[in-house]
């Protein structure tokens, strides 16, 4: 690798390599149409490609690749959950993280910067008591920690009497990580492509054709094709997809905002957040300070920015870290994310024998992104529902299983 | 700011009021299986477009209906919940 790291430097012309399928017109027929190439969509096509040896796969996307909630994500990655389903399966999935790049051969630059959730109140503190109690004893890194190792670990923080809610204790998970949310989706969708998947971008799922209890074909902007299977991981969209095979889902689409400013020498490590001030802060690698807090008030399909959102951001940051009152925004925006019930996933069969759902991502998705796609490949390749997934389906709702995840407020992802 | 007309408290900003979900005619007791009100409660249709919603007018605790377009976020009309028995809606 690195010696044709040097001939391509040295080259002069820096030739670009094709990484994608080139766009040609959609087949008649594939064995599985894959609707929504986001990080998820991009990655059951490469864990059913490459261990499963199910490629003739369309890939389709009714904009362009990883462009959805895949782009607009603030990248944490952690695994300190509450219940057990949900601590289990993000377990698996920051592991995965962990290799990723050697796996898709593609730098998704892994960063292992820890992450420190702040307690404002005595309830706050007995919460974190639970989570970390849970974290250590299916083996995830999650410790109770008082002011002075939080002043140990981030000395940049605001720690005063004088603040409007001092800081009382911290939460600090050692495996709460961030990468690079674009080289995740990019990484997956040329290892599948590479392997025979059509990624197809500019193409709309406008209907789906059923026949008896199956899926037959899938409607779209540029004509109809035929399919074995299908599957679903449209996030925001999922309610409306659904709705064309005839499936109604428990979800509601929430808009979810962000912002970054310029970036700064480096001087923050750690991922900060504060459920109690719904905010939570990182340094990215480019030397910005990334700002995410909870989602909107209210459902919207829309990914406008709010002015509301913004000082609220603000505000909160700076009771945190008042040192950033200088700093200049650079940008702010929003995703649509599919919000559920109980904050966890749906996963896994639907009501149709061949139409399966990857939904319900939320605010918190992107950190599974790897263990879905191999979990969903699994099932799709066997027709067997893999036990990490099995309380994420969506017939929880009817079992009254819900798996109350309270370590997924939106204002700590 | 954005602005909601409360029926009882006239043009408010938003931020005073707090979403209640989508209206859906309550399943008649008499007649439903649990399956229908698992789906009264947790399946809604998370239409993108025009939809009647439950808000409340957090300060006065007042309870009233809003039709509004989730793609464009316009609020259309919002009318008391007396209005209901007079049209019958979907
Ligand atoms: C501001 C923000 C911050 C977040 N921060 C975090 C975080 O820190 N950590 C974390 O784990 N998660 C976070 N999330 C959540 C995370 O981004 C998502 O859960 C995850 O990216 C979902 O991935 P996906 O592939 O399912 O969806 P997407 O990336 O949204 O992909 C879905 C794709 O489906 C396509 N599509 C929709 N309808 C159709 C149709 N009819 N036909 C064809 N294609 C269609 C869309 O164009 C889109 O590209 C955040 C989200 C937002 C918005």
């Amino acid at each position: 690798m690195p010696l044709t790291l040097l001939r391509y430097g040295l080259s002069g012309k820096y030739p670009a390599r094709r990484q994608f399928t080139e766009t040609k017109p959609l087949k008649r027929h594939y064995d599985l149409v894959i609707i929504g190439a986001g990080g998820h969509g991009a990655a059951i096509a490469y864990y059913l490609a490459k261990y499963h040896n199910i490629t003739n796969v369309a890939l389709l996307d009714k904009g362009y690749l990883g462009g959805g909630n895949t782009a607009r994500n603030t990248a944490v990655i952690r695994s300190n959950y509450l219940t057990e389903a949900g601590v289990k399966f993000y377990r698996e999935s920051v592991q995965l993280y962990q290799n990723l790049s050697n796996e898709l051969d593609y730098n998704v630059m892994m960063e292992n910067r820890g992450q420190l959730t702040l307690a404002h109140s005595d309830s706050a503190i007995r919460s974190f008591r639970w989570r970390a109690e849970v974290n250590k004893h299916l083996g995830v890194r999650s410790e109770l920690v008082d002011v002075q190792t939080i002043k140990d670990l981030v000395p940049q923080l605001r720690i005063s009497d004088e603040a409007r809610f001092p800081i009382m204790a911290g939460l600090w998970h050692a495996d709460g990580a961030t990468a690079r949310h674009d080289a995740v989706v990019w990484g997956y969708a040329r290892g599948a492509c590479s392997r025979g998947v059509e990624l197809h971008q500019l193409t709309e799922v406008t209907g789906i054709k059923t026949s008896g209890n199956k899926v037959t074909a899938v409607e779209t902007n540029r004509g109809t094709v035929e399919c074995g299977m299908a599957v679903q991981a449209v996030a925001g969209a999922s309610s409306v997809v659904a709705d064309m095979a005839g499936i109604r889902l428990p979800i509601h689409s929430f808009p979810l905002q962000a912002m970054v400013t310029q970036p700064y020498k480096p001087l923050l490590t750690p991922h900060v957040s504060s459920p109690h001030l719904h905010v939570y802060v990182h340094q990215t690698s480019r030397g910005e300070f990334v700002i995410g807090g909870g989602s909107d008030p209210y459902p919207l399909y829309n990914t406008r920015a709010t002015l509301d959102m913004q000082e609220s951001l603000a505000a909160a940051t700076l009771e945190l870290f008042p040192f950033l009152a200088q700093a200049k925004l650079m940008r702010q925006w929003a995703g649509t994310t599919d919000m559920t019930p109980d904050y966890s996933p749906i996963m896994g069969k639907s009501p149709l024998d061949n139409y399966y759902l990857d939904a319900g991502w939320g605010t918190w998705g992107f950190k599974a992104t790897p263990i879905s796609g191999q979990t969903m490949a699994q099932m799709i390749a066997t027709g067997n529902t893999p036990d990490l997934i099995a309380p994420f389906s969506l017939d929880r709702f009817y079992n009254h299983r819900l798996v109350n995840e309270a370590g997924a407020t939106a204002a700590s992802h | 700011m954005k602005l909601m007309h409360c029926p009882l408290n006239g043009q408010r900003n938003i931020s005073e009021f707090t979403y209640g979900g989508e209206y859906h005619p309550m399943p008649n007791p008499e007649e439903s299986t649990v399956d229908t009100w698992i789906e009264y409660i947790y399946f809604d249709k998370n239409t993108a477009g025009i939809v009647l919603e439950w808000w409340c007018h957090t300060a006065t605790s007042y309870w009233f209906l809003a039709e509004r377009n989730t793609i464009t976020d316009e609020i259309l009309r919002t009318l008391p919940v007396s209005e209901l028995k007079k049209e019958p809606v979907s």
